[in-house]
């Protein structure tokens, strides 16, 4: 066997250049891993923390939203989600939602479909129910052992009182979607935050949003939240300022409550010293509520396929025919142009009906009228007296006043989607609508309030606000406490006013079309309407616009009440009015308000209705 | 007075230092296990590391009571079946974990094994026989005088499996066997010219994509030929010269040619381990969560780049990423003395060992084991560019580990003086 001599010169050289060579590399790795982790350890420290944080925001609970009288309409509680996180083992995902069946209604097919979701988004929490209750939260807590990867998340949630009373007037709030993210407004607001998505909520979205704080999450190398998602908590969110309404809730819960289950329609009204807005009311209504945590496909399709269309408001955004509620600004156009007198009678008394030439105008009297003056048509609703002071108007003239009234407009009120009133601005409409050159007795079905005019329920509203104003009105306001100037300007004289008005207080006289709709305690005045449609050419709309006050005095509330197909303003329509007109004023004057009657019903159940003008 | 360990470790103060390293990586592929996201693919490794690390020992048991002799004599025919494996590999190997398009795994029946891991100690076995044979130890007795041509027989045997282990293509088992060459053709005694005359060919590959570097390179290669020029035969000095030449002018006008998926390709090919639009995130994650671990580090299991699944390949090749992130440069700085001791041991037990063979053997290992891990630690720093190459002992992987082990049992045997 060979066998090294030791000690050995030559191999002592080599074992010594191998050492010095171990040694160098061994000291490179030394310095380079100095530098790293000694002299340059706080830059890594900084990009290691922002590989691994994340901003989120938190959302800011929304400013609260009270009515005229300090109740509170929308709030924002404490809300509660359940996560189901994502394990690593397989089937996890499958026990822990069976087990969860035993606390919420999970159906097998609902299961199906989260499993789904979880299949597709395998590193994200599982959102399982989005608005939890907390005793099904204190319910899990209990059980935390068996379900360990259950996750609750709290966040504000909003909260509506008497909602379904409110839903259109206060819209409601989702997850703000990716165009409005592209818009301007929206330039601060992050993906997952929640918006004001129709009504006041949208209107007063900036000021009920409040300043979301921020929080930083743990992500992964992908960028997927891996612990807790509470996180840690870096800005604090600020509420949303709270907003105080010019609505009364006690009024809207009060028209929800009489306004028939069956009808679909609206009811507007209006506070006469200021234009507020005291009620705004829509009919079928929804549950704003049912959408907070983000609404459920299934619900939502069925919301929108409805017939009945529950999320379309009628008050603010639906457009009808304004019938005879309309015959108001015709009269207002005679009296202003100086076309006709207070106590002039028409040369043509009504007889049922009046020939134009060949062609037969039917009143909707058919036994006639006779000679009416002007107070006494409105009291009547007579069609051959106004059929003949819109000849005397002449169709130009009545386009143009009508036009210059502003039925062509906005009111501006502070809800996002009004609808303009639909009237024709010149002759040319017809031929652009209709194809053909407008006749002169176009001018005879506008001023019965038909042909192509149509108005929201806010629009008529506005009108007959501006009629109890004497002539002037600011546009209606939701919001209390900011008052719009004069927008809407019939421009009569304070004696002309006094005509109309005493024409639309006789409608609730002996011989008006809405005497069985007077009330107790107050003056009424208004006008009914019955407005033939395209929707069912058997059944009108029903209208009626009101004005009511203490007696011998200025009114102080405009109320107009809309039925879809109601047939009759006065019977349907105009009890409706009058009973909301009466909550409102015996809640302002201290009269309890469980013995509102009109007095069609007091007839009917046999009461005695001694304070009747027989 | 022998202790019980010391009989049965041969070399206590090795096999202790080792012992460490092995429960060391265990503990960091349990650490690998904690994250806050899911993972299955390390979930329960280090109870799988555990059992091979028993094997492992198992093994070391075995090999330490076989007589030298044996081992010398089983070195040619362990070579020809791994290199006969290194073979069959290419033909019907899979890929496995994250590196799935190279083949280097043989399957028999459940059980999978890499046959390079084979191959690393059969070559060392092999070349150390062929040195001890063919030349006087380092130093030793009647100096022949050296030739160029005398490092062609241990090229080729070392050849043979690196090219074929290239060809799976594994480039950093590859080094390895670079690493094993370089360092039995240092021990032999070669002059340190003829070294560095045998790797020039690499520097010049290195240097070619700097005209400046490379000319200047030349100049001084041409300059150290005609000082030696009475020690080479006219075809050596026109070999080398040649070869320097045409690596540094054709491989740069060859690369260039090529399109950049093209270049990306070879690339790929000579770490399939890696995406080159990869390679830059695994180094930067790396060096944040080494840097990021400051002097004492994190705290065990308590990396967030690794909890998080930043780090690549965190329990294998990556894995001294996580131990500069947890224990901080207090902990890299242990582990890396800790290496140095037994490569340090591993010099000394070469020089006093009793044959030419053992010292080799000693040697080679010292060779394989110090490429190894200065390629795998200066890796997770950006020393040496990416390529995947475990840390022995520590990174994660079975036949690794019980080859590792294998490696120290002849050690241990080979050094003892019968």
């Amino acid at each position: 066997m060979n066998q090294f001599q030791v000690p050995n010169p030559g191999a002592s050289r080599r074992t010594r250049i191998a050492i010095i060579g171990l040694m160098t590399l061994f000291g490179v790795l030394t310095v380079a891993f100095f530098r790293l982790q000694v002299l340059e350890s706080n830059t890594y420290e900084l990009r290691s923390d922002s590989n691994r944080l994340r901003p989120f925001p938190i959302a800011a609970p929304r400013g609260a939203v009270f009515d005229r009288t300090g109740r509170v309409v929308a709030s924002s509680v404490p809300g509660y989600s359940l996560h189901v996180f994502p394990s690593a083992t397989s089937g996890v995902m499958e026990t822990t939602l069976e087990r969860l069946q035993s606390y919420l209604d999970l159906d097998d097919a609902r299961i199906e479909l989260l499993l789904e979701r979880a299949r597709r988004e395998p590193y994200q929490p599982l959102l399982v129910e989005g608005d939890a209750d907390f005793d099904l939260v204190s319910t899990l807590e209990e059980h935390r052992a068996e379900l360990p990867n259950v996750v609750v998340r709290m966040d504000p949630k909003r909260r509506y009182q008497a909602a379904r009373a409110v839903s259109h007037l206060m819209g409601y709030v989702g997850e703000v979607t990716a165009d409005e993210l592209e818009q301007e407004q929206y330039s601060e607001y992050s993906q997952g935050m929640t918006v004001g998505k129709e009504g006041v909520e949208r209107q007063y979205e900036a000021r009920l949003q409040g300043k979301r704080g921020l929080r930083y999450s743990e992500v992964d190398a992908l960028g997927r939240v891996v612990s807790s998602p509470f996180g840690q908590v870096v800005e604090a969110p600020e509420p949303g300022v709270d907003i105080h309404l010019n609505l009364d809730l006690d009024l809207m819960e009060w028209i929800h409550h009489i306004f028939p289950d069956s009808m679909r329609g609206a009811v507007v009204a209006l506070d006469v010293e200021d234009g507020g807005v005291l009620a705004l009311y829509s009919a079928p209504t929804f549950d704003p509520n049912s959408f907070v945590g983000g609404i459920e496909p299934d619900q939502w399709a069925s919301l929108n396929s409805d017939p009945e269309q529950p999320l379309f408001n009628r008050a603010v955004v639906g457009r009808y025919a304004p019938g005879s509620t309309w015959k108001l600004a015709v009269a207002a156009i005679g009296l202003k142009l100086g076309l006709v007198e207070a106590n002039e009678y028409m040369p043509r008394g009504c007889s049922g009906a009046m020939f134009v030439g060949s062609a037969r105008f039917r009143c909707w009297e058919e036994s006639g009228h006779g000679a009416l003056n002007l107070v006494q048509a409105i009291q009547h609703s007579c069609n051959v007296y106004f059929y003949q002071l819109g000849l005397r108007i002449g169709l130009e003239r009545l386009l143009a006043n009508a036009n210059e009234m502003g039925f062509a407009r906005q009111c501006g009120i502070d809800l996002p989607r009004e609808s303009p009133g639909v009237f024709p601005s010149d002759l040319g409409f017809w031929e652009e609508r209709f194809g053909y050159r407008a006749v002169e007795t176009e001018v005879l079905s506008l001023a019965i309030g038909q042909g192509p005019n149509d108005q929201t329920p806010l629009g008529i509203a506005q009108f007959y606000l501006a009629m109890a104003r004497g002539g002037q009105a600011p546009a209606p306001r939701i919001l209390h406490g900011e008052e719009a100037g004069d927008t809407w300007d019939i421009g009569i004289s304070t004696e002309q006013g006094e005509v109309l008005m005493e024409g639309l207080r006789r409608v609730f006289m002996p011989g008006g079309t809405a005497h069985l709709s007077s009330v107790e305690h107050w003056e009424l005045l208004g006008k009914s309407g019955t407005a033939q449609n395209a929707q069912d050419p058997q059944r009108s709309h029903a209208w009626f616009a009101a004005m009511a006050g203490p007696r011998e005095e200025q009114p102080e509330i405009v109320v107009v009440v809309l039925v879809e197909l109601g047939e009759s303003g006065s019977i349907v329509a105009a009890p409706l009015a009058a009973k909301s007109a009466d909550y409102f004023l015996r809640k302002r004057y201290g009269i309890p308000t469980d013995t509102i009657q009109t007095l069609r019903e007091h007839l009917m159940t046999g009461t005695p209705a001694r304070w009747a003008n027989w | 007075m022998k202790t019980l360990f010391s009989r049965w470790a041969l070399d206590s103060r090795l096999i202790l230092a080792l012992l460490a390293l092995s429960l060391f990586g265990v503990a960091m592929i349990y650490s690998t296990g904690q994250l806050n996201v899911p993972s299955p693919v390390v979930e329960g490794a280090w109870i799988r590391q555990l059992v091979w690390f028993v094997f492992g020992l198992t093994a070391f048991t075995v090999i330490t009571r076989i007589s030298t002799n044996w081992i010398e004599w089983v070195a040619v025919p362990a070579y020809v079946l791994a290199v006969v494996l290194l073979a069959v590999t290419l033909v019907v190997g899979t890929g496995r974990g994250t590196a799935t398009g190279v083949t280097s795994f043989l399957q028999f029946g459940g059980f999978q094994f890499q046959p390079a891991e084979v191959a690393k100690i059969a070559t060392i076995l092999a070349v150390a026989r062929l040195m001890a044979s063919r030349v006087e130890a380092p130093g030793h007795g009647s100096r022949r005088s050296w030739q160029l041509a005398d490092v062609i027989a241990p090229c080729a045997l070392v050849g043979l499996p690196l090219l074929l282990v290239l060809l799976q293509p594994d480039l950093g088992t590859a080094m390895a066997f670079v690493g094993i060459l370089i360092a039995v053709l240092f021990w032999s005694g070669i002059p340190l010219t003829y070294l560095f005359l045998l790797v020039s060919p690499a520097i010049a590959l290195i240097l070619s994509f700097n005209t400046w570097l490379f000319s200047a390179y030349m100049v001084a290669l041409i300059g150290l030929l005609y000082l030696r020029r009475s020690r080479l035969y006219t075809f050596e000095y026109v070999a080398v010269l040649v070869f320097n030449l045409a690596v540094g002018t054709v491989a740069r006008l060859l690369w260039d040619s090529l399109a950049p998926y093209q270049q990306n390709r070879v690339l790929v090919f000579l770490d399939p381990g890696l995406d080159p639009r990869q390679a830059g995130y695994h180094l930067v994650q790396s060096k944040v969560a080494i840097g990021s671990g400051g002097l004492t580090g994190k705290g065990f299991t308590l990396g967030t780049q690794k909890r998080f699944n930043f780090l690549p390949e965190q329990h294998t090749d990556f894995i001294f990423a996580v131990i500069g992130e947890e224990f901080g440069f207090v902990g890299t700085l242990l582990v890396l003395s800790g290496f140095a001791y037994v490569l340090l041991r591993l010099i000394r037990m070469a020089t006093g060992a009793g044959s030419h063979f053992a010292s080799f053997v000693l040697f080679g290992i010292f060779g394989a084991w110090i490429t190894h891990v200065f390629v795998n630690t200066g890796m997770t720093v950006g020393l040496v560019p990416v390529t995947g190459i475990p840390l022995p002992f520590i990174s994660y992987g079975g036949s690794f580990l019980l080859m590792c082990w294998v490696a120290a049992a002849l050690a241990v045997r080979v050094a003892r003086r019968d």
